[in-house]
């Protein structure tokens, strides 16, 4: 494995996704990530000269739908889905700005 | 000699787009919905669902792209930016990073210093939030999903903005652009024109930018130039201080008259973009592009040209009435309705901007009809009513709206002009005031005035001046 991620590294993703890592799944962590930025250096190895990037598989484009409301109130069904209901609304943890 | 500093700003506008629906679901835009009514399982994120882009905003964006004279992206697409936080439902906010639709753009502004060009960085298309609510009861936040998915353009400027001057010449600009494209109402107040605004310090004639702030919350032009003046004494201290301007995002308080840092630096903005599979690319054909060109309205300039032409109005008139689309609209509707251009362009330019003004409203606000306003003056000029009845009823019009002839009928404010009776009430005034009498018959011509004054007090202001005079003058 060429690459190394710093427990700098890794701490930093784990405060953007959210997550707590305890020690040993850092280590595993550090070493999935390592494995696939070994991946991407292999893919860089190609000679991608005149080739234009891409950003979608599929040969299609302008998808669109007109502008007419064609949902109604399905809060009910929604709210299913919700962790905690209160007056119609999600709960979620309480948030700071 | 203290040193001279020189203000950079640069704005980022977000402006929210009048379509009936959000940017990628059919659920309705409209507001004052009960919580949660407008959403569906693509604006609340659930698992499996697909985004598809509403064919109008993508038609809005260009069209705003078109007026501000940027260069149209011809093949673009959808990205993801990447954040937690349960008002974004979910865990990005589709937006556009890489190939946003408009580029390189300017509008021109005009302040007191002059011209000048102001520059478009870029316009993007992005889907809103939802709304949170901190319940203090149950320490924890509610959401309501019914604004997430509402269709934004936001107008990135470059930093060619030096004071608060320029930046409300720039936001009044982009307004008039916007609302004469019928592409949003751009109501600061109400939230469906945001503008964040960056700003930096440096000392004059240096040529490297100082570190910028971005400042938040600003929901009208006074905040906004409060809050430049503010955010630039409080750099310009630091600096003075021997400190250093920490890039960050600001929150003003409007109220306070300060601002305070919103995000911590751990929490360093890192938003991971990448292109969003769910939306196909969007591919602009040069015919769909003239198409859109052939159907932008007629701008301001067009405007007051025509005005001038057609409806013989003064030019500061017309200058007043085409700096708010709804004012213009209304002014033409009024107009072909009556065929009396002087006369609803004084009821606008005089009563109407009166009552804004006492009342600190906006011209968008306006909310009588072009119907009811033609009515009105169909009735002054019937004399059916005077002018005095008629401003009266005009106040209670721009209030509610109403119908002014069944109100002047209801209240019985038809002027009189049954001669008998007006004849009675001059002869009773004449007899209650020797005092005028005399004095206008000694030659002081203003005591006239007086007595026809009583006269209408008399009638009730409801007899037409003209007869008054012409009877008192007659009788005397
Ligand atoms: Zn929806």
């Amino acid at each position: 494995m060429a690459n190394k991620i710093s427990d700098e590294t890794i701490e930093y993703v784990g405060i953007l996704a959210k997550l707590e890592l305890s020690g040993e799944e850092k280590e595993a962590a550090k070493a999935d990530m390592g494995r696939m930025l070994d991946y991407i250096d292999k893919l860089g190895e190609l000679d991608t000269d005149g080739v234009e990037p891409m950003s979608h598989v599929f040969a299609v484009q302008n998808v669109f739908r007109e502008d007419v409301v064609t949902n109604g109130d399905m809060r009910a069904d929604i709210l299913k889905n919700a962790p905690g209901e209160k007056d119609g609304m999600f709960m979620a943890p309480r948030t700071f700005e | 000699m203290a040193k001279q500093y020189e203000t950079v700003i640069g704005l980022e506008v977000h402006v929210e787009l009048a379509t009936k629906t959000k940017i990628f679901c059919g659920c309705s835009t409209a507001f004052g919905g009960a919580p949660n009514t407008h959403t569906c399982p693509v604006c609340t994120g659930m698992p499996g669902t697909l985004p598809v882009l509403n064919k109008k905003v993508l038609e809005y964006a260009v069209a705003v792209g078109l007026a501000t004279n940027c260069t149209v992206t011809r093949y673009g697409k959808f990205d993801r930016k990447n954040y937690f936080y349960p008002d974004n439902p979910q865990n990005y906010q589709i937006s556009q990073l890489y190939l946003p639709i408009c580029r390189d753009g300017s509008v021109e502004i005009e302040t007191e210093a002059g011209k000048k060009q102001v520059g478009i960085h870029e316009i993007h298309m992005e889907e809103d939030a939802g709304k949170l609510i901190h319940d203090e009861w149950e320490d924890c936040s509610l959401v309501d999903y019914n604004r997430s998915g509402v269709p934004l353009i936001e107008i990135v400027s470059e930093p060619d903005m030096r004071n608060a001057e320029e930046v409300i010449a720039y936001l009044e600009k982009l307004r008039m652009l916007i609302q004469y494209l019928g592409a949003s109402d751009c109501k600061l107040q109400e939230g469906s024109m945001r503008a964040d605004v960056n700003l930096s310090v440096r000392e004059a004639g240096a040529a490297e930018f100082g570190t910028r702030t971005e400042m938040k919350n600003l929901n009208s032009f006074r905040a906004i130039a409060r809050a430049i003046e503010g955010e630039r004494e409080r750099q310009i201290e630091l600096i003075e201080s021997g400190q250093k301007v920490v890039q960050e995002t600001r929150r003003w308080d409007d109220g306070k008259g300060e601002s305070y840092a919103m995000r911590s630096k751990e929490d360093a903005q890192d938003y991971r973009y990448f292109p969003d599979p769910d939306l196909a690319p969007i591919v602009i054909s040069d015919e769909w592009l003239a198409e859109i060109k052939a159907a932008q309205p007629e701008f301001r300039t067009e405007k007051m040209a025509r005005y001038k032409k057609e409806y013989g109005i003064p030019d500061y008139d017309i200058e007043i009435i085409t700096g708010s689309k709804h004012m213009a609209d209304l002014f033409e509707e009024t107009v072909r309705l009556c065929g009396e251009p002087k006369k609803v362009s004084n009821w606008l330019m005089v009563e109407t901007l009166r009552l804004l003004k006492e009342r600190g409203m906006d011209p968008e606000d306006i909310c009588f009809s072009p119907e009811n306003l033609a009515k009105l003056i169909r009735l002054v000029d019937g004399k059916s009513i005077n002018g005095t009845v008629a401003k009266e009823v005009f106040e209670i019009m721009f209030e509610k709206d109403i119908d002014p002839e069944k109100y002047v009928e209801e209240k019985g404010l038809e002027t009189v002009s049954d001669e008998g009776a007006l004849r009675r009430a001059v002869e009773e005034v004449i007899a209650a005031n020797p005092k005028s009498v005399e004095d206008y018959r000694n030659g002081k011509g203003k005591a006239i005035g007086f007595l026809v004054g009583q006269t209408m007090k008399a009638m009730k202001g409801k007899a037409d001046p003209g007869m008054v005079n012409r009877l008192l003058k007659e009788m005397l």
